[in-house]
């Protein structure tokens, strides 16, 4: 393939996976606690909405960002009064949760549908974006794919070289042992599934605000269950989520490229292959290593002790 | 079990509130699929009901974002019940609860659009886009530079295919070397797949962006690239006011008060209505600034005489894709034929599996 066709493909690749990368790795941050949440097509969705109204009427796409996350955060809560407090079945939670964010934000959001907001353009960065082939393709997006870059490796300090990283993880590992050592389990737990949801949040207003700049009933169009199956196929890391969530985001935009260059494939299978392929690779990648990083104690609720 | 008593008391009570209703006059109801505030085809539904609404003694309402199947079929019963005189459908998935519900109660007029099955309370109507598309393919084939057309496109029903068949042939009638390149995304409302779509199509150098989605994504990828668009179902240029150049737009309020007055003379009678440029159901919205005035000009003759009936859209010789002759020398497709067509005219890239 020619350049001419190679750039632009993965170029969208990295803008089509940014919503999914968000979700996947609050979902991933919300799982190293040892909370499942079914829920973040709703937290995403949320987001969405947040962030496109907040734009709308203060004008600040950044600021819409931000409440979107914080948007994610709370509805997010939801799950974390659920799981933490009533020790509900986490399952059963996120599914109530998906449905009620999808719900909900159609309710609120359905006088807007159709309306735009202000959001953010794409911006080169200086130097970077003029690396050949690598430019393009990575540094000629908007702010969020950007910010986007940073959070897994943030995401992976802060699991694995802070205190606060490890006891998180401990909560979701051996819950009963790190209660012995005197933590917090449950405030970990709140702090996995607050700070996950923030990143949905932001997932979803990637859709609303740099995406496209609309916002219409089911904008999160089921990326939000991607993101789950991907955290799965990720194996619980951020780095492989990065992968992941460009595959898919690839394979999705090389099909309309395969469509748009006058293939004679039907559509419909055509459709089929981000899902299809993107399963099919991870679970190609991982099959010798098997370092599954699954915690132990994922979906498991754990007794307050107080 | 508390939060469910009170869930269901609201339940109840909106219930009650909603049976008080005052009759004697003229009551119309409309079932949409989408929210009616999305500048798409929904809000062109509703733009009629307006116009309705405006009738002396007759007082309508609707109901936004129905889903098709069974939860139209409590919908629309709920209307009947409630004693509506009429009511329309707006989308094929609520033909055969529609049916259902018309089987109940025979005094009630119920108009289905885009689908087929009738009864003899129930009509069914469509518009004949396919015109007005033809009229937008006129002014993308006389406005792209590089000859190729991109088309986002929903689903390969046979509206769809029709529409796109009829936005080629109206580019190669000004344009013999256009080439439309389709793209499927399997979606009627899906901003973001729909953006991405377009943006494709752009990378194969595509300078008129069209569509037949609900979203107005594909006109956001036109305007960021700096190209030209055709919006569909409403005005669109709000979204793309540098690239929207005109859109197949509905018009749907002359059909609906047209039907609700013979329903209250009682003269109408079940039927399958088709009407186009002719009816003033469809149309194009006014053109943007950078199309010419020979455009115009040209595009207005040939309204006027597929309106009058001189001209037809769908007249042989028509190949298809391989070349071969589906419509013969002379020849106008008939309404049959247009209603089931599955395969692509000569010059469209792209395919209808």
């Amino acid at each position: 393939m020619s350049p001419e066709i190679i750039i632009p493909l993965l170029a969208a690749a990295v803008q089509s996976g940014t919503p999914i990368l968000y979700a996947t790795l609050g979902e991933i941050f919300t799982e190293k606690s040892g909370v499942l949440n079914l829920g973040v097509e709703g937290a995403m969705i949320i987001g969405a909405l947040t962030g496109f109204l907040v734009s709308r009427y203060t004008g600040s796409p950044a600021l819409g960002f931000l409440a979107a996350g914080v948007a994610g955060s709370l509805a997010t809560a939801l799950h974390g009064i659920v799981c933490l407090w009533f020790l509900g079945n986490q399952v059963v939670s996120g599914l109530a949760l998906t449905i009620l964010g999808a719900g909900l934000a159609n309710y609120i959001g359905t006088p807007f549908v159709g309306l735009s907001a202000p959001g953010f353009s794409p911006f080169a960065v200086p130097f970077l974006s003029s690396i050949p082939f690598l430019g393009p393709v990575f540094f000629q997006h908007d702010i969020l794919v950007y910010v986007s870059y940073c959070i897994p490796v943030v995401m992976v300090l802060f699991l694995t070289r802070t205190r606060f990283g490890l006891s998180l993880r401990a909560a979701g590992e051996y819950p009963a042992a790190a209660t012995a050592t005197g933590l917090n389990v449950i405030a970990y737990r709140w702090l996995g599934i607050v700070g996950g949801g923030f990143f949905m949040g932001l997932g979803g207003a990637y859709l609303s605000l740099a995406y496209t700049h609309l916002w219409t009933t089911n904008l999160t169009a089921g990326r939000g269950w991607i993101a789950v199956a991907l955290v799965i196929f990720a194996f619980w890391r951020p780095g492989r989520a990065v992968f992941g969530a460009y595959l898919f985001g690839g394979i999705m935009a090389l099909q309309l490229r395969m469509q748009a260059s006058g293939t004679q494939i039907s559509s419909s299978i055509l459709l089929m292959l981000p899902y299809a392929l993107t399963v099919f690779v991870l679970v190609l990648s991982s099959w010798r290593k098997g370092t599954s990083e699954e915690p132990a104690a994922l979906g498991v609720n754990v007794e307050p002790t107080e | 079990m508390r939060l469910f008593k009170v869930v269901l008391v609201v339940i109840l009570s909106l219930g009650v509130c909603s049976a008080f209703a005052a009759d004697k006059e003229m009551k119309v109801g409309f079932v949409y699929v989408s929210p009616i505030g999305d500048a798409g085809y929904s809000y062109a539904h509703d733009v009629g009901r307006q116009a309705v609404e405006a009738m002396p003694g007759v007082t309508t309402s609707y109901v936004e974002a129905v889903p098709e199947g069974p939860d139209s079929e409590r919908v629309m019963l709920n209307m009947a019940r409630k004693g509506y005189d009429v009511i329309f459908a707006t989308s094929f998935g609520y033909m055969d609860p529609m049916l259902k519900v018309a089987a109940q109660f025979p005094k009630t007029a119920f108009f289905h659009c885009s689908g087929f099955k009738m009864a003899d309370n129930m009509g069914n109507y469509f518009g004949r886009m396919y015109q007005a598309r033809y009229l937008s393919g006129v002014v993308a084939g006389s406005m792209t530079k590089s000859n190729i057309l991109g088309y986002v496109a929903a689903f390969p029903i046979p509206e769809v295919i029709r529409g796109i068949n009829a936005f080629a042939l109206g580019a190669q009638s000004v344009n013999p070397d256009v080439v439309v390149r389709v793209v499927w995304t399997k979606t009627w409302y899906d901003p973001a797949t729909e953006k991405e779509a377009a943006k494709s199509l752009l990378d194969v150098g595509a300078d008129v962006i069209a569509q037949h989605q609900d979203s107005p994504g594909p006109q956001e990828a036109a305007e960021e690239k700096g190209v030209y668009s055709i919006g569909y179902n409403s005005d669109m240029s709000s979204f793309a006011p540098k690239a929207h150049l005109t859109a197949p737009v509905w018009h749907w309020g002359p059909y609906y008060t047209k039907m609700v007055d013979e329903v209250r003379k009682g003269t109408w009678k079940a039927s399958s209505d088709w009407p186009g440029l002719a009816e003033g159901i469809v149309g194009l919205s006014p053109f943007g600034k950078m199309v010419p005035q020979n455009v115009k000009d040209k595009v207005k003759a040939l309204e006027a005489e597929i309106a009058s009936g001189k001209k037809q859209v769908f007249v042989g010789p028509i190949k298809d894709q391989k070349g071969e002759v589906k419509i013969a020398d002379g020849v106008a497709a008939p309404d049959k034929d247009l209603l089931g067509m599955t395969w692509f005219v000569q010059g469209v890239v792209g395919t209808t599996k």
